[in-house]
């Protein structure tokens, strides 16, 4: 095999220009779809980050039904105190869960005593939360990151609209779930700009507040936020949860409890989705580029060595040696391509990461990118290259095979 | 036993408009360790009838025997197979790989043909380099040598594997009278120590007293020697 190696070295050093070309080319692609795969693997990683771990978590547990009515925030679909105890019970023991958050999401109106509007509310218990959605605090564009009994973090849409500032009484009423009104006042603590854009009209509440407004002798839970100690098996643990769950059951002994991943629940899914699908066609291209210049290449170096295939044919060179020896060929040029290609392309990434990328990400001003390479795309990248550097290769390697020695001798 | 048997061997090629018979029912055998030549003018079969006994092509009709193997039953890998046992060849334009020095195109057929190990491979390659005359150009490439020098280095190829025959078309033919008489009776010295059959064709009128067994052909037919009803030349 080294011989083989050897020759097909050779042959490709005999070429230089072309071979060079050739894989330049190759390594260009390879440079291409490293930093791509990079950048975009890298801003949808952080993208998914600000999104779980500021406001959505990886996981939520709902009683069955409430994600489906979610826009309005039904409190007769809240969790029992019992059904929350129990789920909380397991979630605290469970080695994959890092930390876990209830929430109390109701909708209310938000008036300034000059004027009201609509808003929607999330009860939470601070310390639980911050430990599950560590970035809700970098949300916080104005006040204190702790959240006290009695305050109220406002949505930077409301504030502006409502011209509310840092201190400011203002009021909320909710109706109960008995269909009765109550109402409170809380003290604005924070400004808190939203995850995806100027939409959001989330505001924040201490939980205890939460059920005193809705006059909740004991907290019933709408939704249980999950952080997972390893976020890359998240299917794993959703479906560890749905197992975990299935015992808690209705009054007509159904379950009651559905457990939803982050992709669920967001449509920046769907983006994040596109940008794997975008990675596909950029290896698809990577592809093209790899499998039309090599194989020009290998058709060429086969034309031109007719006679030379014909000679070593003729000496008693196994058809399969034959064709061997030009798969070699197409092989070593993929090898180029690839271990260039992604020196060349890590070597960019460390550059891109010293120059540093600044960008917007809804409210979110000047996030600095940090581009990372998964040793695994670089594997996958390099496997592509060559296994397609071989096919390439076999077309004009049967060709060459299949020769008859004596037309190939005759060959001018 | 012969080493070669060749009986009412013809070779038709068949063009779009006409036959050429190639070989016309030549009949001859060649024995063991004979220093043989075929000579003839341009067309008369020499290249065509070379290539039967290299098992590079096939017979239209007769039966060819090469060391006991009837050439007509091998198929592509078996003829193959069969080359890089028995056979050696030396060409007009001695078709070394340009890639390889002159050391590993000696050494290729051991390692792409016959698998030798490599101990044996080196004592091999190093014994047929020094008798060729080559050690001191043994890490050249084809192009930093002359045309004697490549042939010398395509016997020694052809001779590496210790096959029964060698087969060399227009052996001589590039080069000039002095270096192809410096190459033929390598050959023949080659014959001697190693008992080779060696078997070549040639128009070359002054090489053809070099040959112990002469075929002349014409026309496809042998004109003189075995079947020809003339006793071959020796």
């Amino acid at each position: 095999m080294f011989n083989l190696f050897k020759i097909a070295m050779r042959n490709l050093i005999r070429y230089k220009r072309r071979t060079l070309l050739t894989a330049s080319l190759i390594t260009l692609g390879v440079v291409f779809v490293i930093v791509f795969v990079s950048i975009s693997g890298s801003f949808k990683a952080m993208m998914i980050g600000q999104i779980t771990d500021s406001m959505l978590g990886h996981l939520q547990i709902h009683r069955k039904g409430y994600v489906a009515s979610i826009d309005n925030l039904p409190l007769n679909l809240n969790l029992p105190p019992q059904a929350y105890r129990k789920i909380a019970a397991r979630l605290a023991t469970d080695p994959r869960v890092a930390a876990f958050s209830p929430r109390i999401k109701f909708g209310g109106m938000f008036s300034n005593f000059v004027e009201t509007t609509n808003i929607r509310l999330n009860g939470i218990d601070p310390e639980r939360e911050l430990q599950t959605t560590p970035l809700l605090t970098a949300r916080i564009a104005e006040g204190e990151t702790a959240l006290r009994r009695g305050e109220l973090w406002v949505p930077v849409l409301l504030a502006k609209g409502l011209k509310v500032k840092l201190g400011d009484v203002v009021v909320i009423v909710a109706t109960n779930a008995d269909g009765s009104v109550n109402g409170k006042q809380f003290t604005v603590s924070a400004i808190l700009e939203s995850v995806t854009g100027p939409g959001g009209r989330d505001g924040y509440l201490h939980i205890e507040d939460a059920a005193d407004i809705l006059r909740m002798s004991e907290a019933e839970i709408s939704e249980v936020v999950v952080r997972l100690k390893q976020f890359d098996r998240l299917d794993e643990a959703r479906q560890h949860l749905i197992r975990e769950t299935a015992d808690t059951v209705d009054k007509q002994g159904r379950p009651m409890l559905e457990v939803h991943s982050w992709e669920q629940l967001s449509p920046f899914f769907n983006i994040a989705s596109m940008i794997d699908v975008m990675t596909f066609f950029i290896k698809i291209m990577l592809v093209a580029i790899v499998l039309i210049s090599i194989m020009n290449v290998m058709i060429m170096a086969v034309y031109e060595r007719i006679r030379e295939i014909g000679t070593i044919a003729a000496i008693g060179t196994p058809p399969g040696r034959i064709r061997t020896l030009f798969i070699m060929e197409g092989f070593c040029l993929g090898v180029i391509g690839a271990v260039v290609g992604n020196l060349i392309g890590i070597g960019l990434v460390v550059v891109l990461n010293l120059i540093g990328i600044e960008f917007d990400f809804g409210q979110q001003k000047g996030l600095l990118l940090t581009t990372t390479l998964d040793p695994m795309d670089v594997l996958v990248v390099s496997v592509i290259v060559i296994a397609v550097a071989v096919a390439a290769s076999l077309q004009p390697a049967f060709k060459a095979s299949r020769m008859e020695p004596i037309q190939a001798l005759r060959h001018v | 036993m012969a080493l070669i048997q060749a009986s009412n061997v013809s070779k038709d090629y068949e063009t779009e408009e006409v036959t050429v018979h190639a070989l016309r029912r030549v009949t001859f055998d060649i024995e063991p360790a004979s220093f043989v030549s075929f000579v003839g003018p341009s067309g008369s079969g020499k290249t065509t009838l070379l290539n039967l006994i290299g098992c590079l092509d096939k017979p239209s009709s007769g039966q060819l025997i090469v060391a006991g193997t009837d050439i007509a039953t091998l198929d592509r890998k078996g003829g193959a197979a069969f080359r890089g046992k028995h056979l050696g060849f030396i060409f007009q334009d001695f078709n070394l790989i340009p890639v390889l020095t002159v050391y590993e195109n000696i050494e290729y057929p051991l390692i792409m043909v016959q698998n030798i190990p490599p101990t044996e491979r080196r004592e091999r390659v190093a014994s047929m380099i020094d008798a060729v005359g080559m050690s001191a150009q043994a890490a050249k490439f084809p192009h930093q040598i002359s045309g004697g020098q490549k042939q010398r280095v395509a016997v020694a190829r052809a001779l590496v594997t210790h096959p029964a025959l060698v087969l060399a078309d227009e052996p001589t033919a590039n080069l000039d009278s002095q270096t192809a008489y410096t190459v033929i009776a390598l050959m023949k010295r080659m014959r001697d120590d190693l008992g080779t059959t060696f078997v070549f064709s040639t128009h070359d009128t002054k090489i053809v007293g070099e040959a112990e067994v002469l075929f002349r052909l014409e026309d496809g037919r042998l004109a003189t020697g075995q079947g020809s009803g003339e006793a071959p030349h020796v």
